[in-house]
């Protein structure tokens, strides 16, 4: 096996698919409600991102209180929906991880 | 040119706490390769060449397992497919850029730059200079990949064990996803994914996220033109 080839071919294809809508939506007129759906892709994929970031620990399900990702993710969540604040919002679940950890 | 300097800028510091995030990630992926069996170049390489963090990981452990190469390109692809969602979900901002531009950002286009650039075309729209937003946002998420893969190669994991610095990532993300959450189908849609990215968690290939993904655009634009109907009724 060809390690360079591989990457290469998995190279192209990767880039292939970042590519392709951002071409093709290029060329050809987006449906409306293909339009309308696209806007729902940031809360669905950040979320399908952060649940099991929160949730899981190698590989194992812990919807505990002891999961203390979860008690930071939390607290970030809530300080994210009042002050609004990406910075504000990072060290507050950071500090949330750190003092969680001490305890 | 000042304000296409300045929106650079504004990507590359919309992209630090993200970078800080990654930055762990590359040396581990650095050791693991190297560890792997792989050549210090091709290693070092494969950061720019494939430049997609789950799928270098995947693709080192194969090689470690000797998979055919086959596998290996199909697990890449399949893996990355969640970059067709970004791809589809930033184009009709990109719509009206030169091929070349197009080319450039798509292949700076990661999830860590996806994430900060859409939550800012859907704010705010887009202006002339836009686009170098997601150059600033992708460029230095590249840079600081390539020099995190080095720092792993030639110094293994150096970052110890309990600094939990990858925890920087999920919370970038709750900070930018949490502010969108302005109404019912944007709600629904986020919980629904999330619900379903646990429940399909032990899928391989990350097709959970992709799954979760497409059930929460669903739900969103179900919710949504149910609204609008009766809105209209």
């Amino acid at each position: 096996m060809n390690i360079w080839l591989v990457m290469l071919i998995g190279g192209l294809i990767t880039f292939g698919m970042r590519f392709s809508l951002i071409y093709l939506f290029g060329r050809f007129e987006i449906p409306q409600t293909m339009r309308r759906a696209l806007h729902y892709v940031p809360p669905a994929v950040l979320s399908a991102i952060i649940f099991p970031e929160l949730l899981f620990r190698n590989n194992v399900f812990d919807p505990s209180l002891g999961n203390t990702r979860l008690i930071a993710g939390v607290i970030a969540i809530l300080v994210a929906w009042f002050s609004k604040n990406t910075l504000v919002t990072i060290l507050a679940g950071m500090a949330a991880l750190l003092i969680l950890q001490l305890l | 040119m000042s304000e296409a300097k300045n929106e650079f800028w504004n990507g590359v510091r919309a992209e630090f706490p993200l970078l800080i995030g990654v930055f762990p990630f590359g040396m581990i992926y650095g050791a693991l390769a190297l560890n792997a069996g792989l050549s210090t170049s091709a290693s070092q390489l494969m950061s720019s060449i494939v430049f997609a963090g789950s799928s270098q990981f995947v693709t080192a452990q194969l090689v470690h397992d000797a998979a055919p190469a086959l596998v290996i390109i199909v697990t890449i692809a399949v893996v990355n497919l969640r970059h067709m969602l970004y791809s589809a979900s930033l184009a009709p901002y990109l719509h009206d850029l030169s091929l070349r531009w197009k080319a450039l950002l798509s292949y700076l286009l990661t999830d860590e730059a996806y994430a900060p650039t859409i939550i800012k075309y859907e704010r705010e729209g887009i202006k002339p200079f836009s686009h170098w937003f997601l150059l600033g946002a992708g460029f230095s998420l590249w840079f600081t990949w390539q020099v995190s893969t080095a720092l792993g190669i030639f110094l293994g994991t150096a970052i110890p064990e309990d600094w939990p610095l990858d925890f920087a990532l999920p919370l970038t993300f709750i900070a930018m996803v949490v502010p969108i959450l302005k109404n019912r189908p944007m709600v629904a849609s986020a919980l629904s994914a999330g619900v379903v990215a646990l429940l399909a968690f032990s899928l391989p290939y990350k097709l959970g996220i992709i799954l979760a993904a497409l059930t929460g655009i669903l739900v969103g634009t179900i919710l949504e033109s149910r609204q609008a109907l009766k809105g209209a009724q």
